[in-house]
């Protein structure tokens, strides 16, 4: 080997130096955790149409209600059980005020001598479905999220002192949790229900009432795991206080996790509000919100479906998107899906 | 011989006290550290050598003993401000270079932590200004202090959290087993940082680990623990050519060279803790066998040393 070495040429090598200050050099570009989280949630189209579908129909909530000029809690008996129509859309076939009278089909519009239009039609006591559609979604929204927010505050609170301080503290509130969770859920909210008056704000309190104990679970596992990290045994050796490890140290790292626990929460709270709505326990007349508004619908759906129609689409289309969003976030939310 | 800073005295740390399942992570164990000196700690995985350092510091509070630094017991009761000026001066590097960075926090935060907990910058340019020269000294580029930790390399994260430790120019540092989570190459260059900062600044370290030819390179004196106990302690060199407890010579026995010849002929030996056959009445303590040289063993065992 040597001796073949000394044979060849001098000139036909050329001598590379390293330089030893790009060596520490990190080219790709700088990303927050969010941003990164960002860029991945793009690539899921599932995710990002239900975002699209949810900003619409949240969108909708708000300012359907405006968009006709009916009262969503407007009695016109002489306008009762009409059918959806559009004006534009009559030529389709659909949304043209025809529907059953007896075993006939007229168009009801000119039977009743209405003027108006009521793009979804209206309901036996003739109150306008567009209207109230969007007024219920917003209601049944409202109260999700409300619910939603006090079941991450209690439960974030609850689980972060529970898993934090540990100990004694951890083992009596644990108790506590487990004697919450052996009750039926179902039991608790009739009864509260039953005790207040029924309104927006007695559902809100018998959703939360035992629905921050899931996230109180996960917040105080998340704590357990990072409190023993050693980032955090770093902090202590540098004299952080508790509020600080808690704030920069925790907090930001079980926030991902809060937040995908939100968003599988909110749909369940939109469903059991329905679900109580159609149980009776719910919304009162003439007030609507999504549940109150099927349990309306499936009375007439042998005659006229679209009552139960657009507010089943409605809570089907929430429930779909607020899930698919959530299973996105938790994918991209995940440092091991990292590509 | 040099001033003692740090002085432990009989420190004990049991877990699980008074269960069936009590741990005695660290049981009765006393030894000096010399200003300006590095101790090696040596000993199996789970002998007790981390949970010494963390209590040594108080992340743990000890069950039995005194740690006395500078004269001052660090475990004793003490007001906020006694508190901060002992994290000041005491500082911690950590085993797992990517569990030691908070993965959310930027690397300037991540350094600026103890400025900012002490208040020893008065405004951000200055808490700039220090971190990008903190980084300049465990030689990483300024430029590093916007991004987050999960883009640096495992050497490069490890050189963050001695940037970290250093910002509260601390006199005491424990070290960890800071390098074995690193690959060889790196290594030596995280030991040869540890160095050259112990010659700029004067600094104290207490390096915990298991792989001895570092612990060689470092330390001046090395300390071998077994279950909990300390068993040898003394000069880096006598510890290496004259070990007398039988498990310090096991560990030596241990060390591969590469040198074929040698290693054919290296010979394995195994510690069995019974082949002491202490009595019952034997007192089993530290005892002095050269000047700065202890052992622990009984009075039986001692005479025999001596000879």
């Amino acid at each position: 080997m040597t001796t073949n070495m000394k044979k060849l040429p001098k000139d036909s090598f050329e001598r590379i130096t390293i330089d030893s200050s790009h060596a520490e050099r990190i080219s790709k570009p700088s990303l927050s955790f969010w941003q990164d989280a960002w860029l991945r949630i793009r690539k899921n189209k599932a995710a990002i149409v239900s975002m699209f579908i949810l900003v619409f129909i949240v969108f909708m909530a708000f300012v359907g209600p405006f968009m006709v000029e009916h009262d969503p809690e407007d009695v016109k008996v002489a306008h009762a059980s009409l059918p959806p129509k559009i004006p534009g859309l009559e030529k389709l076939g659909i949304f043209d005020g025809v529907g059953k009278l007896g075993s006939k089909t007229v168009n009801l519009y000119e039977l009743k001598k209405v003027e108006v239009n009521y793009w979804f039609g209206t309901d036996s006591l003739g109150r306008d479905l567009f209207s109230r559609l969007w007024k219920g979604t917003q209601i049944s929204l409202i109260i999700a999220f409300v619910a939603a927010v006090i079941d991450v505050v209690i439960g974030v609170i609850y689980g972060g002192i529970s898993g934090y301080y540990g100990g004694r503290t951890d083992d009596v509130m644990q108790r506590i949790v487990e004697v919450l969770i052996g009750v039926p859920t179902l039991v608790i909210v009739i009864l509260m229900i039953m005790i207040m008056k029924p309104g927006i704000w007695s559902i809100i309190i018998a959703i939360s009432i035992t629905g921050w104990i899931g996230m109180s679970r996960i917040v105080r596992g998340q704590v357990l795991k990072y409190k023993t990290q050693e980032f955090v045994l770093a902090a202590k050796t540098l004299g952080a206080s508790d509020t600080r490890i808690i704030s920069k140290h925790l907090l930001p790292n079980i926030m991902a996790i809060i937040v995908i626990n939100m968003m599988f929460t909110i749909p369940t709270a939109i469903f059991f509000e329905a679900f109580l709505s159609f149980i009776g326990l719910g919304l009162q007349a003439p007030k609507a919100s999504l549940g109150t508004l099927i349990n309306d619908g499936y009375k007439f759906i042998e005659y006229q479906p679209h009552i139960l129609f657009f507010p089943a689409a409605i809570i089907s289309l929430l429930m779909i998107a607020f899930n698919l969003i959530g299973d996105g976030l938790r994918d991209a939310l995940d440092p091991k899906m990292k590509d | 011989m040099a001033e003692k800073l740090l002085e432990i005295k009989n420190l004990k740390q049991y877990f699980n006290v008074g269960t069936k399942n009590e741990v005695r992570a660290v049981d009765d164990v006393t030894f000096d550290i010399y200003k300006g000196e590095t101790l090696g700690i040596v000993g199996e995985s789970g002998c007790g050598k981390s949970t010494t350092g963390r209590t040594i510091i108080r992340l743990y509070d000890a069950t039995g003993g005194e740690v006395i630094y500078d004269g001052v017991d660090v475990h004793a009761k003490k007001s906020k401000k006694e508190l901060k000026a002992f994290n000041r001066k005491m500082q911690m590097i950590f085993q797992d270079p990517y569990a030691s960075l908070n993965p959310r926090m930027k690397v300037l935060d991540i350094i600026a932590e103890g400025l900012d907990i002490h208040g020893l910058v008065k405004n951000s340019k200055e808490r700039t200004a220090r971190v990008h020269e903190l980084l300049e000294t465990v030689g990483l580029n300024r430029e590093h202090a916007n991004r987050y930790p999960h883009e640096f390399s495992g050497g490069q994260r490890q050189r963050l959290g001695i940037a970290r430790a250093l910002a509260v120019e601390p006199e005491f540092i424990i070290a960890d087993e800071p390098i074995s989570a690193l690959d060889v190459s790196i290594q030596a260059q995280v030991v040869n940082l540890l160095k050259e900062l112990q010659e700029e600044r004067g600094l104290t370290y207490l390096f915990i680990a298991h792989d001895l030819s570092m612990v060689k390179y470092i330390s001046d004196r090395i300390g071998v623990m077994h279950f909990g106990k300390l068993v040898e302690i003394g000069p880096a060199e006598t510890i290496y050519t004259a070990p007398l407890h039988p498990y310090t010579q096991s560990l030596l026995s241990a060390i591969p060279l590469p040198d074929p010849a040698y290693e054919r002929s290296r010979v394995r030996k195994s510690y069995d803790p019974t082949t002491h056959k202490y009595l019952k009445d034997e007192e089993v303590i530290m005892r002095e066998v050269t000047p700065g040289h202890l052992v622990l063993c009984s009075q039986r065992e001692f005479d025999a040393f001596a000879k």
